[in-house]
């Protein structure tokens, strides 16, 4: 059962991953971009997660731990610079 | 006293002169003349041994791995060479005490001419060519300062730059050659050399080494057709003329030629090219030396005629005619360096040396007229003067060589001969002889002591070798023709040996000598009118062509273009590439690994993120987002691969890299113009070929490499297996880090350290220079909303603070066991400080900045040198490192290695040098934003200042 719960996932965030990178390359506006890398991080480490519980070790874990916590940190830095042009005022 | 020290004092000796100017003058020529001196007692200590027909020598290891020794040795040549150089040397320091005026820069000179005197010394007590090579050089450099030593004047910085030239340009070829020597002799050792002459003498090589050392030693002693420079080179201070440039430095391709005489001498060629030049040089210097008015002038022509007289007499080959050509290198530099020191003694105080404006000077400098006496009857072999000794062997030996050559030779030795006593009487008839004249510059008088013991000493000498040669020289001359013929040598010199064919020579060249100098007049008007080609002005030419030669060449090579750079090397390794590889690498023997269609999908990102970053990469702002997919599954890949350590580094050092490019992305263009000279669209479209053709084939080499096995065995199973038990640690990339390449590991986070240094120094001069008015000026090229700090990110980054440093100092402590470590947790801390400085401000997070960022990269550099230091104590070498359990109450049984106390300096490096590059970075933003929020004046807020 874990098995096919576990593809089933790793179809959905990888469709979601496809879907949100082709948000990269085609968008209407410099923040569509920004927001869809965003979000291929989150399902990169959901997709991180689900390698961790399928091969049963706390390694992967602890990766998407750090990249969820210095992930999120480049898109203040571009939303900032789209805002406001200066990153650090 | 150890022949290496004795080279070793007149260098020491160059640093004194420098601070002990200050002292006043005198107390710098002392301090230079002691050092001489002490030198000169060295060498005396070591001469009982070369006297009883020893050879001293020392040896220490140089590379002793490539089978190097600095090794010296001492035999009767090297011993009468050395007594020259000291000897001479301290004459010259007393002389140019007095020569050189107040405003002339002495301290300078003594540096110079001490370190001159310690490369001469090199050259002739070095036991290894090579050694001696790279005192052969040392001395072209010195001479190049001394000649250049009256920088304002034109003439000097020309003659210093042809004598460089020249003379280096020679060292050059003569490093081709004692190669080749060295290589058949199978040992660059000269006593290995010189056992090996008849080896030498067969080999197929012996006919290129003889020409390139030839090559050498005759720039060196201003040998035709290179000797042009050495009357440029008279722009030197006459002290200058006389110890380098009559006494010691020209006669080191002499020297040369006298060491490896026993070697190289013997065949024909050595003969036909030694005595052949010699003869030619002698001749032609004797016959320009007449028409030169110019003292110096003369006695340098002269210098090349007598220079190619020895020369004549190595190449000669006979064990009589190297003695003679010894004994005339001892005579030639007494009485040539003592009149040169007349011939400054007369600029000094006539202010002229042009022969023309001349005359008349025996009345009023009657001293100086006895000195130049001695001195030019002496270089016209006049008996009873010393160099009628040597002129006499000379003749006898050409005489001798005409038996086997034809009698040309005899005759032209005969014609010199002739030639040199009318330009010696010139100089001393046109200088001293005729009625007093009333219009020379200065009124001359004859000089003070200290000016007129120099001379007097040499012009002592030059008579006394003269009357008493067998008592004062024979010995020594013996001793050191014996050492270059490597032969006994029983000759004696006589002032009177009968009635020969040589005597006969001799007179008929004082006789026509005589003529000659009578019919001056009518000859020097022939002589302008004659045309002749100027060596000098060839050499120009050919400098002239060689530096637009090679101006065009870096033109056409270098013409700005990076895009050309790129390609050109991009194709050329391609090229290599398939030339290498592009036959048959061999069978594959690892097998394929299976894609599964998560890892498939992750690859198709990867390269649609890469596509990307090319489409986009005018939008400066959109290729880096697309970048940011690419970092993103290059991170997954090390996640997939087993790599969870270096994922953690790309995901942290990706934030800070788009943090670095956005802080410096404001003040650039937000599109990339196209680039200046792209070319027609053809070139650019060839430039994408190039570009993917590179790709593929860097992609094609990594397949064909992780399909087949390592041809050597892989060092990763050592690091495996010895990681717990060596290192203590479980994290083998760690591991490997802090302690199997610790060293290594050390040096880059001292490079790290310099870099963020040398970015926070280029900020600073660029906010105190001229740019940093225009930044104030600047303003920003796009629309600006919204808050500056709005308030949910200010409360979420602060709240983020402490769990994001305590993740980082957890990741530090198990990163010996487990994926983590100093570098990452030192990233992971520096995004969490960049967040408080993104959040709240600059201002705000400067001011609760307590500790400089300098400070924490010198701290960690510190620490991280000290636990490798810490290892020495144990007398391991440095950075050993060494680990032990110990218990802890309550958390239990702890493991402590000494590579932690590293890991934190390399942490603590990674922090200080991530913030201080972005903090430097966007200080420039502060210049150009204005004013600063709110907040108590950080610690080192250098910008509130400036602004007040």
């Amino acid at each position: 059962m874990i098995d096919l719960a576990l593809d089933f996932a790793y179809v959905c965030f990888g469709l979601g991953l496809a879907f949100t990178a082709w948000r990269v390359v085609r968008a209407p506006g410099i923040v569509d971009r920004i927001l869809a890398l965003d979000t291929m991080v989150i399902n990169a480490i959901g997709l991180l997660i689900l390698l961790g519980i399928s091969e049963d070790t706390g390694v992967y874990f602890e990766a998407a731990i750090l990249i969820a916590m210095v992930g999120f940190v480049s898109t203040v830095a571009f939303a900032k610079f789209v805002l406001r042009g200066d990153v650090i005022e | 006293m150890s022949l290496g020290l004795i080279v070793l004092l007149p260098f020491f000796g160059a640093l004194l002169p420098g601070l002990l100017v200050r002292a006043g003058r005198d107390t710098a020529a002392i301090g230079a003349g002691a050092v001489t001196l002490l030198a000169a007692i060295g060498v005396a200590l070591n001469a009982p041994e070369v006297l009883r027909g020893g050879v001293v020598s020392q040896s220490l290891p140089w590379l002793p791995q490539a089978g190097l020794m600095a090794s010296f040795r001492m035999d009767g040549l090297g011993l009468m060479f050395a007594g020259l150089i000291l000897g001479i040397g301290l004459l010259i320091i007393l002389y140019a005490r007095h020569y050189l005026t107040k405003q002339d820069p002495f301290g300078k000179f003594l540096s110079f001419l001490m370190a001159f005197q310690g490369a001469m010394l090199g050259i002739v007590l070095s036991g290894n060519v090579l050694m001696l090579l790279v005192f052969w050089e040392l001395t072209s450099l010195t001479s190049f300062l001394l000649i250049g030593y009256w920088r304002h004047l034109p003439e000097g910085r020309q003659g210093a730059r042809m004598a460089l030239g020249v003379t280096a340009s020679g060292g050059l070829a003569m490093l081709a050659g004692l190669l080749i020597l060295g290589h058949v002799a199978g040992s660059y050792e000269i006593a290995d050399i010189l056992a090996a002459g008849p080896a030498i003498r067969s080999s197929e090589l012996y006919l290129p080494a003889l020409i390139l050392i030839c090559i050498g030693a005759f720039a060196k002693s201003a040998q035709f057709p290179f000797h042009f420079w050495l009357p440029q080179a008279m722009a030197a201070p006459t002290p200058v003329s006389a110890y380098l440039h009559s006494a010691t430095m020209v006669k080191a391709g002499l020297y040369l030629l006298a060491r490896l005489w026993p070697v190289l001498s013997g065949r024909e060629e050595w003969v036909w090219l030694v005595a052949g030049t010699g003869l030619l040089t002698m001749c032609i210097g004797a016959v320009v030396a007449l028409f030169k008015d110019d003292l110096k002038g003369l006695l340098a022509y002269s210098t090349v005629s007598h220079l190619g007289l020895i020369t004549f007499l190595f190449g000669l080959g006979t064990k009589a005619a190297a003695f003679a050509g010894v004994f005339h290198i001892l005579n030639h530099a007494l009485f040539k360096a003592a009149l040169f020191l007349v011939a400054g003694i007369i600029d000094h105080a006539a202010h002229t040396r042009d022969l023309k404006r001349l005359g008349g000077l025996m009345r009023l400098m009657p001293l100086t007229f006895l000195l130049a006496g001695i001195g030019t009857l002496s270089m016209a072999g006049v008996p009873p003067f010393n160099g009628f000794l040597s002129k006499e062997l000379m003749l006898e030996a050409a005489l001798e060589a005409g038996h086997a050559f034809g009698p040309l030779i005899p005759v032209a030795a005969g014609l010199a001969a002739a030639f040199s006593v009318a330009y010696a009487g010139r100089f001393l008839i046109h200088g001293f002889f005729g009625p007093v004249r009333h219009d020379y510059p200065e009124y001359p008088h004859d000089p003070g002591p200290g000016l007129a013991i120099s001379p007097l000493v040499l012009a002592g000498l030059a008579v006394a070798v003269g009357l008493m040669p067998e008592p004062i020289a024979g010995g020594l001359v013996r001793l050191a023709s014996g050492a270059v013929t490597g032969a006994e040598i029983d000759t004696h010199i006589a002032l009177w040996h009968g009635l020969t064919p040589a005597l006969g020579v001799s007179m008929a060249a004082l006789l026509g000598g005589a003529v000659i100098l009578a019919a001056y007049r009518p000859l020097a008007r022939g002589w302008a009118a004659t045309p002749r080609p100027e060596a000098r002005l060839i050499y120009g030419q050919i400098e002239t062509g060689l530096r637009r030669g090679a101006r065009a060449l870096t033109a056409w090579l270098l013409n700005g273009a990076l895009s050309r750079y790129l390609g050109v090397f991009l194709v050329v390794t391609l090229a290599a590439g398939v030339w290498a590889l592009g036959g048959a690498p061999g069978p594959e023997t690892r097998p394929m690994l299976a894609v599964p269609p998560g890892v498939a999908v992750f690859w198709a990102l990867l390269v649609l993120g890469s596509a990307c970053v090319v489409a986009f990469h005018r939008t400066r702002v959109l290729a880096l987002v697309a970048v940011g997919i690419v970092g993103l599954m290059v991170s997954m890949a090390f996640v997939y691969l087993s790599a969870p350590d270096l994922a953690l580094t790309q995901i942290s050092v990706e934030v800070v890299t788009v943090i670095l490019m956005l802080l410096a992305l404001n003040f650039l263009p937000k599109r990339t113009p196209a680039p200046e000279g792209a070319g027609p669209r053809a070139w650019q479209m060839g430039a994408g070929v190039i570009a993917t053709l590179t790709g593929l084939g860097a992609g094609a080499l990594s397949y064909a490499l992780m399909r087949r096995d390592f041809a050597f065995e892989p060092i990763s199973d050592y690091h495996l297996a010895n990681s717990v038990p060596g290192g203590g640690g479980a994290n083998v990339v760690n591991v490997i880090l802090v302690d199997f390449r610790g060293y290594d590991t050390f040096g880059e986070i001292t490079v790290l350290g310099i870099a963020a240094l040398v970015i926070y120094a280029l900020t600073e001069s660029l906010l105190g220079g001229p740019a940093s008015r225009r930044l104030i000026a600047w303003t920003p090229d796009q629309a600006r909303a919204g808050d500056r700090h709005p308030l949910m990110m200010v409360v979420a980054s602060r709240v983020m603070m402490p769990i994001a440093v305590l993740v980082g100092v957890y990741i530090f402590l198990r990163g010996h066991n487990t994926p983590g470590g100093g570098f990452i947790a030192g990233l992971v801390m520096a995004i969490a400080l960049l967040m408080q400085y993104m959040a709240s401000g600059f201002a705000w997070a400067q001011a609760r900045q307590k500790i400089y960022y300098h400070v924490l990269i010198g701290l960690g550099v510190l620490i991280a040198g000290f636990t490798g230091i810490a290892s020495w104590a144990f007398d391991r070498p440095f950075l050993t490192s060494a680990f032990g359990h110990v218990h802890i109450p309550l958390l239990g049984d702890a493991e402590i290695a000494s590579a932690m106390a590293f890991d934190l300096g390399v942490l603590l490096t990674v922090v200080g040098s991530v913030m201080l590059a972005l903090a430097s970075l966007s200080r420039i933003a502060r210049r150009a934003g204005g004013e600063v929020l709110s907040g108590l004046p950080a610690p080192h807020d250098d910008d509130a200042e400036d602004r007040r």
